[in-house]
Formats: C-alpha cells, sequence, structure tokens
C-alpha cells in the first residue's frame, strides 16, 4: 500500500505536529509498513460478515443520573501550564464557535 | 433573454438542545447552570488519561423521548464516534458524538406557516453528544494575547435534531425551531432557554432555480441566540445569495457568523482542514444497545402529546382550534386550563379566562404559571360566582385580580368588598332613572337616533353600581326606561 509525502504531512498538520524533510520520509516508510501490513486482512472474504468495532458484548452498561463530587478546582486547575481567577489560561482563541 | 429565472430558498437546521438531567453524559459531574469556573469537573470530563466514560442512562431516556414525540425510528442498536478537532475547550481532542450509526432517524414535525395550511418538515436524525467547554470573553478576563476557559460545560449532555433541508423560508425555519422548543419543553426534556444556550441553532442555506431538485451550493450561519435572531439572520443571508445570484455570481461554500447587535453575518476565518472531522468509532464505549421493551415503556409514560391533546378539546369541549393552539404552546399552561374546564358547566367560559386573565397576568409579571398566584380551583370558584350570578364578570375580573395580590380566596373578596352582584329589579330601577334624570341632553340625543348612546348609560349606571349590577338586568330595564320615556305624555 503506497503512502505519499502528503499523506503524511497532512495528517501531522491535523495532528498539530511538525515534522523534519528526513522525519516525513521516515513516518512514510512507517505507515506504508503497518498498512500493508494490515492489509493482509483484505485477502479474507467477508462478505455478509458484520464490522466488528468492539470485542466485548457487555449489553446494558448505563448509569444512573446521579451526580457525584467532582474535582476540588485547585486539582483540576493543577497541571494547567497557567491558570488566574479560577480559569485555566491559553494562548488567544481567535474564531468564536 | 427568455424569462428571469426565479430562485428558490432551501434552509435545513440543525439544533442542540441541552437536556434537563442532574448529572453530565459520561460521568457524574453536576451540570447545575452557572457554577463558579472550573468546579464541576472530573478525570473524565477534562480528559484526564485512562479516565473512561460511562453512559448516562437519563440522558438515553430523554433522548428517546423526543425521538418518539418527532416519529422517528429509534435504532435498538447505535454507536458511539469521536469527532477530533483541536480548540482549547474541547480537553480531550474530541467530541463523543454519534456518526454512522445514531439513535434515531427519520421523523417529521408539522408547521403552519399560513392559517390552514400545514407543512411537513422531515427530521434526518437525531443523536446524542457531548458538549464542550467554555470561553470567556468577558472584558475583564480576556488579555491581548489570552483567553479564559471553563470547563463546567464539557460533558453536558445534548442531543442533536437534523432536519432535511425542507424549509424554504426564514419564516418556516422560524416556526420549525418554534416547535422544536414547545416540543422540548412539553416532554420537560430542555428547558429551551437559546439565551442561557440551552437550545442553539444552526442553519444550511442554499438556493437553487425553481423547480430544480438538484440543492445549490450552501453556507453555514452560526451564532444566533435568539429565535427572533434565527429569523433575521436567515433573512440576512437570503438576501445575500439572493443578490450573488441574481447579478451572475456564485456562492463560495463557507461559514458565516450572525453578528447580532450590526445584523450582519460575516465569514468565520478557517483552515480547510478544520472540517476534517476524521470520526472514528469510539473504542471506550461499546454499542448502545437498547431493548425494545424499554423503548415500549418510554412511549408508554410520555405525556399526551400537544396534537392529540388539541383535537381531545376540540372534540369534547368544542373549543376552537385557535383556543386550543394558544392552550397548549406550553404544557404546564395547557394543565392548568385542564384542571378549570373540567370543573366549569361552559367550557368556552374556562378558556376565555385562561387566555385572557391567566395569559395577561404571566405576560404583566413575567412569570411562569408555577409562580402564579391563583391556583386553578380558586379560579373556577371565580368562574362558578359568575355562572351563577352571584358577582358580575367585571366584579369576577376584580376579584381574580384582587387574589392574586393578596392570596386572599375569592369568596372572602367577594365578601370583603360587597361584590355580590345587583339583581333587585327595583333597585336597579331606581338607580336607572336616577342616571337618566341626571343627564337629560343625553338622553335627549339618544331619542334622537343616538343608539350608540346606549352604552354611555350602561357605562353611568355600572359606575354608580361599582360594577355590580346584573348586566343583562341593567339592558332590559334602562331599554324600557329610555323608550318608556320618549312619549311622556
Amino acid at each position: 500500500m503506497r503512502i505519499q509525502k502528503e499523506d503524511v504531512e497532512k495528517i501531522a498538520k491535523l495532528a498539530k505536529l511538525q515534522f523534519s524533510e528526513d522525519e516525513i520520509e521516515k513516518f512514510r516508510g512507517h505507515l506504508e509498513e503497518i498498512l500493508t501490513y494490515v492489509n493482509k486482512l483484505n485477502e479474507l472474504n467477508t462478505d455478509g460478515v458484520e464490522p466488528t468495532y468492539y470485542v466485548q458484548h457487555a449489553g446494558d452498561v448505563m448509569r444512573e443520573d446521579r451526580v457525584k463530587p467532582s474535582l476540588p478546582r485547585e486539582e483540576a486547575l493543577k497541571n494547567a501550564p497557567a491558570q488566574d481567577k479560577g480559569f485555566f489560561r491559553v494562548p488567544k482563541v481567535i474564531d468564536q464557535t | 433573454m427568455g424569462k428571469e429565472t426565479t430562485y428558490e430558498t432551501v434552509i435545513g437546521l440543525e439544533v442542540h438542545a441541552q437536556l434537563l438531567i442532574r448529572s453530565k453524559i459520561f460521568c457524574g459531574c453536576s451540570t447545575q447552570f452557572g457554577a463558579d469556573p472550573n468546579t464541576q469537573t472530573c478525570p473524565v470530563c477534562l480528559g484526564l488519561p485512562g479516565a473512561l466514560p460511562v453512559l448516562n442512562r437519563k440522558a438515553v431516556e430523554y433522548a428517546i423521548r423526543m425521538a418518539l414525540a418527532v416519529h422517528c425510528q429509534v435504532h435498538t442498536r447505535s454507536i458511539f464516534a469521536r469527532k477530533n478537532y483541536f480548540y482549547p475547550d474541547l480537553p480531550k481532542g474530541y467530541q463523543i458524538s454519534q456518526y454512522e450509526e445514531p439513535l434515531a432517524e427519520n421523523g417529521q414535525v408539522i408547521i403552519m406557516p399560513e392559517e390552514g395550511k400545514r407543512k411537513t418538515i422531515r427530521i434526518k436524525r437525531i443523536h446524542l453528544e457531548e458538549d464542550a467547554g467554555k470561553s470567556v470573553h468577558a472584558e475583564e478576563y480576556v488579555t491581548e494575547n489570552e483567553s479564559f476557559i471553563d470547563l463546567n460545560r464539557c460533558g453536558v449532555p445534548l442531543i442533536e435534531i437534523v432536519s432535511e433541508p425542507d424549509m424554504r423560508s426564514p419564516f418556516e425555519a422560524y416556526l420549525y425551531l418554534t416547535k422544536l422548543r414547545q416540543l422540548l419543553r412539553w416532554l420537560n426534556i430542555c428547558d429551551g432557554n437559546m439565551d442561557e444556550g440551552s437550545l442553539r441553532c444552526d442553519a444550511n442555506i442554499s438556493h437553487r432555480i425553481q423547480g430544480s431538485r438538484q440543492l445549490g451550493v450552501k453556507t453555514e450561519l452560526k451564532n444566533m441566540n435568539s429565535f427572533r435572531g434565527v429569523e433575521k439572520a436567515l433573512q440576512f443571508e437570503v438576501e445575500r445569495q439572493r443578490k450573488v445570484l441574481e447579478s451572475g455570481g456564485k456562492i463560495e461554500q463557507e461559514t458565516l457568523l450572525w453578528d447580532e447587535k450590526k445584523g450582519i453575518a460575516v465569514p468565520m476565518r478557517e483552515k480547510e482542514e478544520a472540517h476534517d472531522y476524521r470520526y472514528f468509532p469510539d473504542p471506550d464505549l461499546i454499542p448502545l444497545t437498547l431493548d425494545r421493551k424499554w423503548i415500549d415503556t418510554i412511549l408508554q409514560s410520555q405525556p399526551e402529546m400537544i396534537e392529540p391533546r388539541k383535537e381531545r378539546w376540540m372534540r369534547d369541549y368544542g373549543l376552537p382550534e385557535y383556543d386550543c393552539s394558544v392552550l397548549t404552546e406550553d404544557r404546564e399552561i395547557a394543565d392548568y386550563f385542564e384542571t378549570v374546564v373540567e370543573k366549569v358547566r361552559d367550557p368556552k367560559q374556562a378558556s376565555n379566562w385562561v387566555m385572557g386573565e391567566v395569559l395577561r397576568i404571566l405576560k404583566e409579571e413575567k412569570i411562569k404559571i408555577g409562580q402564579l398566584k391563583i391556583s386553578p380551583i380558586q379560579l373556577v370558584e371565580i368562574i362558578k360566582m359568575v355562572d351563577d350570578g352571584r358577582i358580575t364578570r367585571a366584579a369576577g375580573k376584580r376579584v381574580f385580580n384582587e387574589v392574586v395580590l393578596s392570596s386572599l380566596e375569592p369568596r372572602q373578596i367577594v365578601e370583603k368588598l360587597g361584590l355580590v352582584q345587583v339583581s333587585d329589579r327595583e333597585e336597579i330601577e331606581r338607580i336607572v332613572l336616577d342616571v337618566i334624570q341626571h343627564h337629560p341632553n343625553e338622553v335627549e340625543k339618544y331619542r334622537n337616533g343616538g343608539e350608540r348612546l346606549f352604552g354611555f348609560f350602561v357605562g353611568q349606571i355600572m359606575k354608580a353600581t361599582q360594577g355590580k349590577a346584573d348586566p343583562k338586568l341593567v339592558n332590559e330595564i334602562l331599554r324600557e326606561k329610555l323608550v318608556g320615556q320618549k312619549n311622556p305624555c
């Protein structure tokens, strides 16, 4: 299975990652290997077989609508690189979606 | 050139409704609105490594309620998917939503764009998803290159209701949205407040040549936060697109943000990749498998819905459709009315009192019917007193207002204010004659064809009796005396 340089660049961009040319080539090779490996499954005839997203069959696993204590705010904010007045502080958000 | 090309407007809406449940969709954090920032979070909704989501049963139940109310097919199997994008209010880097196999599909609601004209708007799908956090833009917090983030709203349960592109005007879109709100409130699963964001709406707008079946290029309109705002924003965008098309231009596919204050929609700056969400089934959540029996139980426990209730009232109480529509706009009002109408002789009287006095007070005081200081039973008492001729209708209205103000019982107020109707023939005759004697000029005019002055005399008599005189007797005696005196000799 052929992976193009552009594919790697696109995936990197969506993941907000930056790579050098060497790295891109390296990952291109990795991705190609992985996909070629997984592609072996295509040799099987899966006509009429339901896609398997999950291997467990747990049935009903819902919880009741009960409020449980949340984390204390200090805990919630503990790992934040920046915080102020109880908020997380982040670089300016431009689009207000 | 032949005849001018006419364009048809095509609108579809995506509506997000926040479900009225206590805890979040995948964790036990509270959903209470207005809490201090970041006080309602936990490892699950903060997206901390290793934390696992567990679905809230009530969220599923409420989604099913709405799906059934709009005649959707509820699937016994649906799948949660990850919608991947980066944004500071989305700590996991993905939103848990439903994509390929949603909870429910293929429903419909009926709107009435014109008196007597019904139109079906099809619903494509209803699915469950979690809300994102909030970027705070209040001036006191925002500095030049920083934003503040509150993650309390992360994981708050939402349903998304997606319509088919069946609306042909901004007004139809407004009616559809209003209808959804009415249904959500009727089911008591969402409070429907657009200004607090518990009901949100995005619109897809396009135009096509009249008669064509193919859809034109659409734009997406966001950030509309009131019902009228939605209609105004859509009108703006429809106008803009029509102008572009009529001058031979092409519509660019883009997302626009409505600016309520300026009354314009501006293109949102975004990168092309922003729409590549790379949905895939969420490995943390197994497929949602529903027991048919549970769905049936929910169906059985649905409240009597709006249309059936209206039809029942029209049939059993002989009420006009208009009255039934007004009285079913809100379920609590409908319930209030139902209690009243069951206990009075004339259903139309009940509807007049509720539509007139009750709705007036709610509007004037800006309160909900639950806060109204007059119970349906007290209103029934007033209506009965009017019905029995114990007090006049005018006095009844006074009693109504006094009950609201004083929280005394209607009977006590009637006694306290001496409102018992004067229906003694002799006493009314005396007052009528007295009024006639004091207004010789008006009597003269009346005799010379001034029929309209009759009302003036009635007014004077009512004034003299503080509205307590039996109107029927007043009319009868007054007519008799005015005519009787026409030829005194």
